[in-house]
């Protein structure tokens, strides 16, 4: 969910002019070779063939995307990782769309191993991953294809049987029929239909004939099991004679251990093991509640010495400091700044400030390891970034990447948070297992304090805004200084960050869609010890809400209607312009509202897609606000499936929303002040306003959808509490000036 | 050795005391349909029936529980529960779906004391389920649906 768009057109020149560094950082992530752009890669399929195992004897392997076994049933073998946001749910719709399946006989499991099958091409095909909001990007052609090539080679199979024109046979639902009346299931044909070659090229069908693809109607395969406790993730991994493991993470962002006492937690009944980590203290039990109590025995001496000391108030000071100075990098550059607000009859100053966040979501991290006899490693995961996770625990056990077995578990949530570089909790696992000499297999569960306290947080921005109108009220100079730690920097996507601007921190930022003739997007980044990273919609995050409730007090100062103003600044057919109009109309933008409540918009782009909302709040006048309602409406290309769209705009308003109104991560010298749920405050349902999502019908490939719900919603209802109250935020959390 | 009924059985686990009843039913009992959220009774993720009202299992120490009898989601039955599970896959309420066992315990223990709900009723019986994925919009939606299809 996290990779900014801008990665699909620098990841290949940064694979040509950094060559080298990605090749060491990747290593053998890319061992396979080549670019899976290209559809001859339906014909190997190495990665299918060794899963073909977990689906059991009977599942014939067709391509490295979908099995198919002597029921008819259909296993979708997804590249992309299943966290919530429905990646497989859509792409068991594209399969079963070519491949007209049963979707009742449809099922999805994750696979990784195999990078020519199954690297991002959104991220240039040399790295499996989920991120990014491209699921849909990635999948479009490759799994449509898939089943396409998987249907030819069924009705190839039934016409040999039958003695018949492959032409004439019909496939509808898992069946294959014959006018003579001949007919059988997938089933029946699936061991046959698998040896038949793999058609080169394969033609897909026109949407006027799709059924499933766009269908409203469609439901999602997997909600079932989501409501009777049978879905499993990666907590419920129980292997034989399977340890459980917590850790004791560093008190402050790079303290290590310098010793520990262990004697007292070893006396704890049912704790097996307390080991020492590269990641901290493991304790080891048989079961999570003996390692939780083995842990409280445990005494630590850190050393702090290389430790981030620092507080959130000083901090923020040091950012405020740098926002007021000129920014280290220029991230856009159009017209001339200085004149443009020479020349401006008014200029208007803000400032924004963003607190870290942590992901939290509701699975806490964790991983299972398991060594065999020959020597292969096992990982249980949710394995968002597969290829890096195969890597890191091959260089720990001294084995080659082909001996480390992933299996991707779907998980509780994710929002980013397991898509690390460093591999943390797998990372864990697999050396709590090397550390207890692999005498059986581990599970590293972390706690919410745990993962709440472990960083790789949205990191801490301030922005400084500055806008100058002409008489009429035209916006004719435009500067964002953003300042804030860098995501990718010192990662493997370190090429990514060219002449000092690392993309994430200024998406959203860079890419203002206003015609603004002098602007200018300033960037430093700067330098703190605490662990950031790709939190949900990323950049946006921040740039969006700092440009549009920015956007907000200009267009007040030019004393234009706040819709109105910007689409003076849109082309009138820009997609920017058609979501705000589609918005404004559905909100009936122009209507009075009952009194004590107010309105206000917002519109941003990511991951290729742009989400208009209309917020509208209420006012008990004691201060305090309620989100009533919000209407979105949604440019995200072609909707695969319409209702998961929807839920993933009417969840990433609830999460945008719960992160502006409460949430905040902070320091006090060094230490996570917040540990849980307590004193950290996602949304919970008595915040949760009422959501209508109007999805614009277009015929582009699908864009990004599991992000672009989010960023609109801050500014939104930022923009609609200055109507309400006359307070503008620009603190988050909107706590800190409501409160105040 | 304690001796707990869960969904009906009899289980006896080699637990102490102090063990939290969640961590007996994950990982002894081996029924994981109950999930580990906080730890501290802020989420709800590990919401069981307790003689049929909701407790947070993570809060409740299986030498408390005694003769009482546990039902996790998956000893859930009755018309009310199973109603509410079928509206929360006709309305493809989850995404993750980790939260959802919490938020169906909590769900059906409201409408089996409040067959029609009002919004804040919903919000006031669900607050402490938190999502993540804040599919709450459609937890309402789901559970007014529920009491309409068990009204008729």
């Amino acid at each position: 969910m996290m990779i900014p768009k801008l990665m699909q057109s620098l990841v290949l020149p940064v694979a040509k002019t950094q060559a080298s560094r990605r090749q060491f950082m990747l290593g053998a992530l890319a061992a396979g070779g080549g670019v899976a752009l290209g559809y001859h890669i339906l014909a190997s399929s190495p990665a299918a063939a060794s899963d073909s195992a977990a689906d059991g004897n009977k599942a014939a392997v067709f391509t490295p995307y979908l099995t198919i076994d002597s029921d008819g049933k259909v296993m979708v073998l997804s590249s992309q990782f299943e966290m919530g946001q429905g990646s497989y749910n859509g792409i068991a719709t594209l399969v079963a769309e070519e491949l007209d399946a049963d979707w009742s006989s449809i099922d999805v499991r994750g696979v990784a191993g195999n990078v020519k099958a199954y690297g991002n091409v959104a991220f240039g095909g040399t790295i499996q991953g989920t991120g990014g909001s491209t699921s849909m990007v990635t999948s479009w052609e490759r799994y449509r294809k898939a089943g396409a090539a998987a249907r030819a080679m069924l009705v190839a199979a039934a016409a040999s049987e039958w003695g018949v024109q492959p032409a004439e046979i019909i496939v509808e639902n898992g069946v294959l029929t014959h006018p003579s009346g001949k007919t059988g299931g997938f089933g029946v044909f699936a061991a046959k239909a698998a040896a038949m070659p793999v058609p080169t090229d394969v033609k897909l069908k026109q949407p006027g004939d799709w059924k499933l693809i766009g269908n409203a109607k469609l439901k999602r395969f997997d909600s079932a099991r989501k409501t009777n406790g049978t879905e499993q993730y990666t907590i419920d991994v129980k292997l034989p004679g399977m340890l459980t493991a917590v850790m004791i993470h560093p008190p402050m962002f790079g303290a290590k251990v310098k010793s520990f006492d262990a004697a007292a937690a070893r006396s704890v009944k049912g704790v097996v093991d307390v080991v020492e980590t590269p990641r901290g203290i493991a304790v080891v039990g048989e079961h999570m509640w003996a390692a939780i109590k083995g842990r409280e025995a445990v005494k630590v001496v850190w050393d702090e010495t290389a430790a981030e000391k620092r507080s959130t108030p000083e901090l923020m000071s040091i950012y405020k400091d740098l926002a007021a100075k000129a920014p280290a990098a220029i991230a856009r550059k159009d017209g001339d700044i200085d004149a443009g607000f020479a020349a401006a009859a008014k200029v208007i100053e803000a400032s924004f400030e963003f607190p870290y966040l942590a992901h939290s979501a509701m699975e806490p991290l964790n991983a299972v390891a398991r060594k065999n006899d020959d020597g292969t490693l096992e990982i249980w995961g949710g394995h968002q970034f597969p290829d890096v996770y195969q890597t890191l625990a091959s260089q720990i056990v001294g084995t080659t990447p082909d001996k480390v077995r992933l299996h991707v578990m779907k998980t509780g949530g994710s929002f980013g948070r397991r898509a690390v570089f460093d591999g943390d909790v797998v990372v864990e696992a697999v050396h709590i297992a090397k550390a207890i000499g692999f005498r059986a297999p581990v599970k590293v569960q972390w706690t919410r304090e745990d993962d709440m306290r472990a960083g790789r947080y949205r990191p801490s921005y301030v922005h400084k805004l500055k806008a100058g109108i002409d008489g009429d009220g035209k916006l004719v100079a435009w500067s964002d200084h953003v300042v804030g730690q860098s995501i990718m920097s010192k990662t493997a996507f370190e090429g990514m960050v060219q002449n000092g601007v690392d993309p994430t921190s200024v998406e959203g930022a860079s890419n203002l869609p206003y015609a603004i003739p002098n602007q200018t997007v300033g960037l430093t980044t700067t330098e703190v010890g605490v662990p950031v990273l790709w939190w949900r919609s990323v950049g946006s995050t921040h740039t969006a809400f700092a440009a549009e409730a920015f956007i907000d007090e200009v267009a007040e100062a030019a004393g234009r209607d706040p819709i109105e103003y910007r689409l003076s600044m849109l082309e009138p057919q820009s997609r920017h312009a058609v979501v705000l109009k589609l918005a404004a109309e559905k909100a009936e933008w122009t209507k009075p509202l009952p009194e004590n409540r107010f309105r206000g918009v917002a519109v941003a782009e990511s991951f290729g897609s742009v989400v208009a909302q209309i917020a509208e709040v209420s006012t008990d006048g004691s201060g305090s606000i309620k989100v009533e309602r919000v209407i979105a409406a949604v440019d995200c290309g072609l909707a695969v499936n319409p209702d998961q769209v929807r839920a993933q705009v009417e969840g990433g308003i609830g999460f945008g929303l719960g992160a502006i109104l409460g949430e905040e991560i902070t320091l006090t010298a060094g230490k996570v002040d917040q540990g849980n749920f307590d004193v950290y405050s996602p949304l919970r349902i008595d915040a949760m306003p009422v959501v209508e999502v109007h999805i614009l019908a277009s015929t582009n490939p699908p864009s990004g959808i599991g992000e672009p719900g989010v960023p609109p919603i801050g500014p939104a209802v930022a923009n609609a509490v200055y109507k309400a109250l006359g307070k503008r935020i620009r603190v988050m959390p909107f706590t800190k000036t409501l409160n105040a | 050795m304690v001796t707990l009924t869960i969904n009906g059985n009899e289980h006896k686990v080699e637990a102490e005391a102090d063990m939290p009843l969640l961590w007996a039913l994950r990982d002894l009992v081996g029924l994981t349909g109950t999930k580990f959220g906080c730890g501290m009774a802020q989420c709800g993720a590990c919401t069981v029936l307790l003689d049929g009202a909701p407790v947070r299992s993570c809060q409740t120490l299986v030498g408390d529980i005694g003769n009482a009898k546990v039902t996790t989601i998956e000893g859930l039955t009755g018309k009310v529960a199973e109603t509410v599970q079928t509206v929360w896959a006709d309305l493809d309420v989850p995404q993750c779906g980790y939260c959802q066992s919490g938020q169906i315990m909590s769900a059906t223990d409201l409408l089996a004391n409040n067959p029609k709900p009002t919004d804040d009723d919903i919000d006031a019986a669900m607050t402490g389920n938190l999502c993540r994925c804040a599919t709450y919009h459609r937890i309402r939606a789901g559970i007014h649906e529920a009491a309409k299809r068990l009204e008729a």
